[in-house]
């Protein structure tokens, strides 16, 4: 309760800053979820194709190691949102 | 008798060493770019470009080490090095956000830049060899062979 009291009295003394705290929460979360699923069929898919021709390994683990970067950046560009929009 | 496994090469460490290659090469540029901002803008350059390095090599580093365990290992590392590489990304960031000598925009534009450009950069250039990716195909001998 106490918890609660104290909770409140900061959110009515300065409101913007609890408000720019849950919107750098919900940038940074989607920023990394998003990526996550991205990065999950990235790798699926280049293991179901190694699986079906060993031969063709290398050009696939290349392809796949440039798509997991390439979706990494999605997270990055929204890691570096979240710290800038909340200065 | 047992079918012989395929030897493939340490392709993401290749490419992860090109990558930094590209990355000391365009690293003067970015740091001039980034003097406009003052000397936080530079120190701030330098740090970031050495995250996005860092960055490429632990992701290689993680993903071969995986490769000479298997495809499920191969799996659960992407996944794995992902969520562990952010989570250093995070700590690096929430660390030096607050620091008077760091320009906090320069920073995040240059993380992003130089890792979307370095990977743009080497995107084209596998895209040109994947016949031997991440390398560099041989340049030709005088009677024409490789």
């Amino acid at each position: 309760m106490a918890l609660l009291h104290l909770l409140l009295a900061q959110a009515a003394a300065d409101p913007t800053k609890g408000l720019t705290a849950i919107g750098r929460g919900i940038v940074y979360g989607g920023a990394a979820i998003g990526p996550g699923i991205g990065i999950g069929l990235v790798v699926g898919n280049a293991i179901t194709a190694m699986a079906r021709q060993p031969e063709s390994a290398g050009t696939v683990r290349t392809t796949m190691f440039l798509g997991i970067a390439f979706t990494e950046a999605l997270a990055l560009f929204g890691f570096v949102l979240a710290f800038i929009i909340s200065g | 008798m047992a079918a012989q496994e395929p030897v493939v090469p340490l392709v993401e460490r290749e490419v992860a060493l090109d990558i930094v290659k590209h990355g000391f090469m365009v690293a003067p540029l970015v740091l001039l770019v980034s003097g406009v901002r003052g000397w936080a803008g530079v120190a701030s350059a330098v740090i970031a470009l050495g995250i996005v390095l860092v960055n490429f090599l632990a992701a290689a580093a993680i993903m071969t080490r995986a490769a000479k365990s298997g495809p499920t290992a191969i799996g659960a590392a992407a996944l794995g090095g992902y969520v562990l590489r952010l989570a250093v990304i995070l700590v690096a960031l929430v660390v030096l956000r607050h620091q008077p000598w760091i320009d906090l925009p320069t920073l995040g534009f240059v993380i992003v830049g130089t890792h979307l450009g370095l990977l743009v950069w080497e995107m084209k250039y596998v895209s040109l060899t994947l016949a031997a990716p991440g390398l560099k195909p041989a340049r030709p001998g005088p009677s024409g062979d490789q």
